[in-house]
């Protein structure tokens, strides 16, 4: 007997939708079996879990909070893996585009809210862009492996940011701690109502049409799709890869820079150490479970943020932290396994005889 | 009777439901579930702590659930405990948790480090009814209170112990960020040194994580290849003290007893005593005496203290250690009394004069005989 894999011609669509969901309760049946170790009744875990993240309208919008960042910085990466540029970046593009946004409501606070929350987001833009075009340069000139040079990049950017807090952006009457003063109101970005949401979901939104109309309808998008699938074909056409690789990576680092934009102007109000908890390795995740596809980047996103803020609440009920990671890591483990199920057949054969030789996992 | 009483609990879900679903504009809602209170006398009165580590770090997080484990012992059935660990200092996540613990109908919150602060803030002042604690800050409001205990006391005398013992005259230093708690902290360190050494360093290391075991050990192994022969540490794991067991050398743990994990190497340590303070503080809630305090607890309280010595300790250096801890005790011996150099030889504390608390909050320079930069 022979267990192969065989590559679909197109992903089926049946699959597409019931992998995730089998993988999903897959997933919740093994923490189930470690919940009933630990004493927990599993049924009232996850109805808490969900309950918490997605039932509540305090929870709702707490997983939107959530979803913003990771949505903006998916987005970014999205773009990047779309032409197989790895950019693993974005927490370091996120940080640069906090703390230019930073510099603005701190440079000047007398402008109004008008002029401030846009030149803000420009700067966001702009700062995160410059973080992503670094490591494109020697990409596209001299192929300077980008996965190094963009994660490495991180550290630099989160360093610099703590740089900032610890020195010349001290507030001067915070006892000495990392943190800056409190931005001025025009600084801050209006919310939604009494709850967290604030307008950076707007940004996320728009930023996922804009990227979905590029991408699927004007040739600028089909060039990145043809340069990701086959350089060598690209290239042939007369598409300038060079200036592509630098603009895709320009793009992708903007959106990110406006998730920390974002997320300093619309929750923080504050640069400070530890600003994102990780936001962008989280967003590699989500832009690989949305199949990088914008619109179900958005959809991804939130569910991954109610995971997120689900985790916390079913600790209330006692569950050590170190089992909600472990249930948050198994829900990724299975959706990521069951997904070569969309692109792959599995073929059971009983004689080696029909089997074509290529592609035989 | 009885579905009466489950009619007001389904009442008072509704209540709290519509105030969060309002969020902070709920003034009313919070006034009139307040009004209810007085009905649910018997019932516990529900603490709240959220951590910045797992509550298995052996360190930081670790003390302070023994505190609260040591508060639910000694008020029983009135309390129940409700504790959330790792929760990252960033505002999105603080925040919503924070709100959890009060929609979980917690009435006194404990916010353990420093980085909750503003969340605390913000999200005290949506609830006037509930109690927060913020561990380590320094912002108050009506229903915020901050605790913290004077840790460099026993820090000092630690130094003692580590100054008697290096034979190097290197002393290793992992500290987690150079916020004026550590740097306090580490000067204190070392002037309790230098007061039995003269000619002893002590090298810091900054790691940036208060909680990050393996970092935590490879910098102190880094100051051991430096020619230190005593590691200290300002970090909340004990991988400093298991790196410094495993290079046979010194260690002196922070936090709480760590000699279990280092028995060859921890000398003593300066530990938090939180049990006491959570007990009187929850206890003034639920007599409704407690009001709005700046915290900052001295050895004398018994907040913070010395881990057991070692036995290989010799008997002069623990009795050394003994009488000048009776003296800090008795507030014969102030740390920060002049004089006091910083590390260009320059005169910061003139003799006689002792550093405010402002001053000491507030502290961003070394003293002499520490090698490595305050920032």
């Amino acid at each position: 007997m022979k267990i192969s894999l065989e590559k679909r011609l197109t992903p089926s669509t049946f699959m597409l939708v019931a992998v995730p969901l089998v993988s999903v309760l897959l997933a919740l049946l093994v923490g189930a079996v470690f919940l009933v170790m630990n004493g927990n009744n599993p049924i009232e875990v996850y109805t808490m879990l969900i309950s918490s993240a997605f039932t509540t309208s305090y929870g709702l919008t707490e997983s939107i909070v959530k979803a913003i960042p990771l949505m903006l910085a998916g987005l970014g990466v999205s773009l990047a893996f779309r032409m197989q540029l790895w950019n693993i970046g974005a927490e370091g593009q996120l940080y640069m585009g906090a703390v230019a946004a930073t510099w603005v409501a701190l440079t000047f606070p007398q402008l109004p809210s008008v002029i401030m929350i846009p030149f803000m987001l420009l700067m966001g833009f702009f700062a995160g862009a410059i973080w992503g075009l670094l490591p494109a340069i020697p990409r596209a000139y001299l192929k300077v492996n980008e996965t190094i040079t963009t994660l490495l990049l991180n550290y630099v950017a989160i360093l610099w940011a703590d740089y900032l807090v610890y020195g010349p952006w001290k507030d001067p009457e915070g006892f000495n701690f990392p943190l800056t003063p409190q931005f001025v109101p025009a600084a801050i970005l209006p919310s939604l109502g009494q709850s967290r949401i604030h307008l950076g979901l707007l940004f996320a939104i728009i930023a996922a049409v804009i990227l979905y109309i590029l991408i699927g309808h004007t040739k600028w998008g089909y060039e990145v799709r043809v340069i990701g699938e086959s350089p060598a074909a690209a290239r042939y056409a007369g598409m300038n890869i060079k200036k592509n690789i630098c603009l895709v990576m320009l793009i992708s680092g903007g959106l990110a820079g406006i998730a920390g934009m974002s997320e300093v102007s619309g929750i923080a109000g504050r640069l400070q150490h530890g600003l994102s908890p990780g936001y962008g390795y989280t967003a590699i995740i989500v832009a690989w479970l949305a199949r990088l596809h914008p619109a179900s980047l958005a959809l991804v996103s939130f569910l991954f943020g109610g995971l997120l803020v689900g985790g916390y609440a079913i600790q209330l009920m006692g569950i050590p932290a170190a089992i909600v990671n472990m249930l948050q890591g198994l829900i990724l483990f299975f959706v990521l396994g069951g997904q070569i199920l969309t692109n792959y057949n599995i073929k059971i054969s009983l004689k080696n005889k029909e089997n074509t030789p290529k592609e035989v996992g | 009777m009885k579905a009466f009483k489950k009619l007001l609990l389904l009442l008072m879900a509704v209540l709290l439901i519509s105030a969060l679903a309002v969020g902070c504009g709920g003034n009313g809602e919070a006034e009139s579930t307040e009004a209810e209170a007085p009905q649910e006398q018997t019932e516990p009165t529900k603490v709240g702590f959220i951590y910045v580590g797992p509550i298995g770090d052996a360190g930081y997080t670790y003390a302070h659930d023994l505190g609260a484990e040591y508060m639910k012992k000694e008020l029983g059935d009135s309390v129940e405990l409700i504790k959330v660990e790792s929760v990252p200092e960033n505002p999105a996540d603080a925040e919503r948790v924070l709100n959890q613990l009060v929609s979980q109908g917690c009435k006194v919150i404990f916010a353990t480090s420093f980085g909750y602060m503003d969340s605390v803030i913000k999200v005290a002042a949506q609830y006037p009814d509930v109690t927060f604690l913020h561990c380590s800050g320094y912002k108050t409001a009506e229903n915020v209170g901050t605790y913290f205990g004077q840790i460099e006391q026993p820090r000092y005398l630690s130094g003692i112990a580590a100054g008697k013992m290096t034979k190097t005259n290197t002393i290793g230093y992992v500290a987690a960020f150079p916020i004026p708690e550590c740097i306090r902290g580490i000067n204190s360190f070392t002037m309790g040194a230098l007061s039995v050494n003269p000619d002893v360093k002590v090298k810091v290391v900054w790691t940036n994580t208060w909680y990050d075991p393996a970092k935590e050990k490879d910098a102190a192994k880094s100051l051991l290849e430096d020619g230190a022969d005593v590691i200290a540490q300002h970090q909340d794991t004990p991988g400093p003290m298991q790196a410094a067991e495993e290079a046979g050398a010194y260690g002196v743990s922070y936090n709480s007893d760590m000699s279990q994990f280092a028995p060859n190497a921890v000398l003593t340590g300066p530990v938090w005593n939180w049990g006491p303070y959570y007990v009187r503080t929850v206890k003034a809630v639920q007599e409704g005496t407690w009001q709005t305090e700046e915290y900052w607890g001295p050895m004398s309280d018994g907040i913070v203290d010395l881990a057991p010595y070692a036995e290989f300790l010799p008997d002069d250096v623990k009795q050394l250690i003994d009488s000048k801890k009776a003296d800090i005790i008795s507030g014969s011996l102030n740390i920060f009394t002049g004089p006091i150099k910083d590390q260009t030889g320059t005169v910061r504390v003139p003799e006689g004069t002792t550093m405010t608390d402002e001053e000491i909050l507030n502290m961003d320079w070394f003293v002499e005989g520490v090698v490595g930069s305050p920032k």
